[in-house]
């Protein structure tokens, strides 16, 4: 399954409670496949931005950004993976490193890779990689026959390349929950 | 103004121009009840089940147009809602749905009657919310409104803890814009668009227009009949879209679909144009989608993005209100004359009504074809009908032309028994001038027949045709056809209807002849009351044509000919 196959969507959504929720549902709902879903904040306190990978093959992204459209609380819908953008994925990886060729072979793989051992000990070591998801998958493979013991990832986030900028100048009628100045990113 | 949550509810109301809601009290909703003594301008009217109060908002909503209010407790009272909702959702009907909760400190507890009806409804409700803050009640009761009635309509569920109804704070009614950031319907075409469905319309010969429920709701008949006349293309409807085209127009051919005229059917699939105009390309009208209108172009608009392109792949898909877009198609849209084409509509037409149970020999049988064609013939054609769901249903669809809009409420998308009983008695209280009719089968007849109560208590006038066939007739026409007559849990007893009328004090009559039909209706109309009258009509009788699930569009089962033998 090449990257080609993948399609990207952007959503900004209302930082509300019950958002992620909504689109989960939906998803459910309609039978769509995803690859994944990342939710974060971003530079505004109401406003959250979620990254949806899917394979084109099982799911029509279009049909996903349509749908998504539809709920109130998404403000925003755009298929990046249409025009030029950049994606990354965050991998952590623990793997098995107890004998020394088994950690000369993980710091030759690092090399290769924008990937570096933030910890290390004499049983095992943490890889962090943050790459394009084929990047990540790529280690990943290599680091198989090493001994992953433990895997992490965030998910792909992704954003337009240039200055088509996905964003909103949208402000709640009362700012709610928001009184202490903490701003959380609800989940469900 | 110094004013509780449960008196915002009630001013928010006023303001969106509610004069009636339908409901029942509870423990959790009853600061709103209270507030509601200072607001008797709005009408209350207390349901006997809140399932039945959701399809009263949505009968009173579908013949309005206006969003329809219904107003329910905490846990059971509900999930009561959740069937109506459900209905309304799926035939894109305005309401909005007020419930109560546990107060907030409560919510997740497990307290008395706490049930998690936001979760219960999110997908069947086009928004919801749970009102956290009493400052955010007024934005949100005046959001729901505007969610439920512009775009796609749809049901708006409000759910609101105890405690927040009890609050008080200083209250200023938001005036201005609302803002929704992520709230953008859909409105005109761009010229593309128009371009490339002007080209399309120029070049067909055997065009179709399919008519839906958007045509009504964006208030479009005139642009469609326009159209219609304008290029002499042939309109089909769905079930949904009756009353978007008179059906007596010589360019309407009827109903398409499942249930629907041959001649439609065999139009959609010989087309090399499909105009379709606010409809969802539903499974009931299009039959196996791989066989569907083969050779045809296809132009779709619908207010609803998500729906081009979502069961059948179109040429020109134009997200829009049908209204707009068919306004700016119009001035462009050339005269053109299809006379072949016309003619072998003519044909198939022809051909159907030869096959008409209406020209069979009834051997002293009370079809219900006859009891609705005779209904349609004493009635002026002119009532509002509100069907419930099964075979009367279809007949209905066939043998009751209607020349206007909002006149046939039918629940087509979830195909709810027991919505014809409560959603007729909120059509009338949305069009107290009109007459109104539930015409209702035995089964589902039953399912809500408790509102019998409320229409008396409420004093509202409806007129209940029960075609009492002794069976779930449209499910034994399934084992008729697909289960070899084995009618398992379909033949269906009934109490004495005339007397359980007479018991709510309801003035009641049983039909048995055809003969007797001019009568009830004229007994129907001599009596202020709602008047149930009861069709004893042929046990057997099926409904024709049938498309079978999934089978193609133009294969149909068709009744025979009068002399000629079934085809098997
Ligand atoms: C709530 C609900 N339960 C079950 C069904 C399945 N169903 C569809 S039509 C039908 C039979 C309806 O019988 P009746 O009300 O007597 O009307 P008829 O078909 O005889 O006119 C049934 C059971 C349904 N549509 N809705």
């Amino acid at each position: 399954m090449t990257e080609n196959h993948k399609q990207t969507v952007v959503a900004l959504v209302e930082n509300k409670p019950g958002v992620l929720n909504r689109v989960a549902s939906l998803f459910r709902r309609r039978n769509f496949n995803v690859d994944s879903l990342t939710v974060g904040r971003t530079h505004k306190p109401h406003i959250s931005r979620m990254t949806i990978v899917v394979d084109a093959a099982r799911t029509d992204g279009r049909r996903i950004a349509a749908n998504l459209f539809k709920l109130v609380n998404v403000i925003d819908v755009k298929l990046v993976s249409e025009e030029p953008y950049v994606s990354r994925d965050l991998a952590l990886v623990k793997v098995r490193t107890d004998d020394a060729e088994s950690r000369n072979a993980v710091t030759l793989i690092c090399e290769r890779y924008p990937a570096r051992i933030v910890d290390i000990g004499t049983k095992v070591a943490i890889i962090e990689i943050t790459a394009q998801e084929d990047i990540v998958e790529a280690l990943i493979h290599e680091l198989e026959p090493i001994g992953i013991v433990e895997l992490v990832r965030t998910g792909v986030v992704a954003m337009g390349r240039g200055v088509r900028i996905l964003d909103a100048d949208y402000e709640p009628p009362v700012m709610m929950g928001h009184e202490n100045g903490s701003y959380q990113v609800y989940g469900v | 103004m110094l004013l509780t949550g449960a008196e915002i509810v009630m001013e928010c109301l006023l303001r969106e121009g509610v004069e009636v809601m339908f409901g029942y009290p509870g423990g959790a909703i009853l600061p709103t009840y209270d507030a509601m003594t200072k607001y008797p301008q709005i009408r209350h009217v207390l349901v006997r089940h809140e399932q039945g109060a959701a399809h009263m908002a949505d009968g009173y909503a579908r013949a309005t147009g206006r969003v329809g209010v219904a107003i329910a407790t905490s846990g059971p009272g509900a999930t009561n809602l959740v069937t109506g909702i459900g209905t309304a959702m799926m035939d894109s009907s305005p309401i909005v749905c007020i419930t109560g909760q546990v107060p907030r400190g409560a919510i997740g507890s497990d307290a008395f009657q706490e049930i998690d009806i936001t979760g219960i409804t999110l997908p069947i409700t086009k928004h919801n919310y749970l009102v956290n803050d009493v400052r955010e009640l007024a934005y949100t009761i005046r959001e729901a409104f505007h969610i439920a009635r512009t775009g796609r309509p749809g049901p708006v569920l409000v759910d609101i803890p105890k405690d927040v109804q009890n609050e008080k704070i200083e209250f200023e009614y938001p005036e201005g814009p609302i803002r929704l950031p992520g709230y953008r319907p859909p409105s005109a075409a761009d010229d593309d668009q128009l371009a490339a469905a002007l080209e399309l319309i120029q070049q067909a010969k055997r065009p179709v227009i399919l008519a839906g429920h958007g045509i009504l709701m964006a208030g479009a008949s005139n642009e469609l009949r326009e159209l219609s006349e304008r290029a002499q293309i042939p309109v089909t409807l769905t079930l949904l879209g009756k009353g978007a085209m008179p059906e007596n127009h010589p360019l309407c051919v009827g109903m398409m679909g499942m249930h629907g005229a041959a001649a439609c059917n065999y139009a959609i699939q010989e087309a090399d144009l499909l105009i379709a105009l606010g409809m969802r390309f539903d499974d009931r009208v299009t039959g196996n989608l791989k066989t569907y209108s083969p050779n045809s172009r296809k132009i779709h608009v619908d207010i609803d993005p998500s729906e081009i392109n979502k069961n059948v792949k179109v040429d020109v898909g134009i997200a829009g209100d049908v209204r707009t877009v068919l306004a700016q198609l119009l001035p462009h849209v050339p005269s053109k004359q299809h006379p072949e084409w016309i003619t072998q509509i003519r044909d198939w037409q022809e051909d159907g009504d030869e096959r008409d149970i209406l020209h069979y020999e009834s051997e002293g049988k009370l079809f219900g074809a006859q009891v609705i064609n005779d209904l349609w013939k004493y009635t002026g054609g002119d009532a509002v009908t509100v069907t419930d769901v099964g075979q009367h249903q279809m007949l209905e669809a066939q043998y009751y032309p209607h020349q206007r809009p909002e006149t046939l409420l039918t629940s087509g998308g979830l195909g709810t028994m027991g919505f014809g009983l409560p959603a007729a008695i909120g059509a009338k209280f949305g069009k107290p001038d009109e007459e109104v009719w539930a015409i209702v089968g035995d089964g589902g007849f039953q399912m809500t027949m408790c509102e019998l109560a409320t229409a008396m208590q409420e004093g509202v006038k409806v007129n209940i045709a029960i075609l009492n066939n002794a069976f779930l007739g449209m499910v034994r026409q399934w084992q008729e056809f697909f289960y070899e007559e084995r009618y398992q849990a379909t033949p269906m007893y009934s109490p004495d209807f005339v007397k359980l009328a007479e018991a709510f004090g309801i003035p009641a009559m049983r039909v048995t002849s055809r003969d007797q039909i001019e009568e009830s209706v004229n007994f129907a109309r001599s009596h202020e009351t709602t008047v149930l009258i009861e069709y004893v009509i042929e046990k057997e009788e099926i409904v024709y044509p049938m498309v079978p699930a999934g089978a193609d569009l133009h294969n149909m089962l068709r009744r025979p000919k009068p002399g000629e033998k079934q085809q098997s």
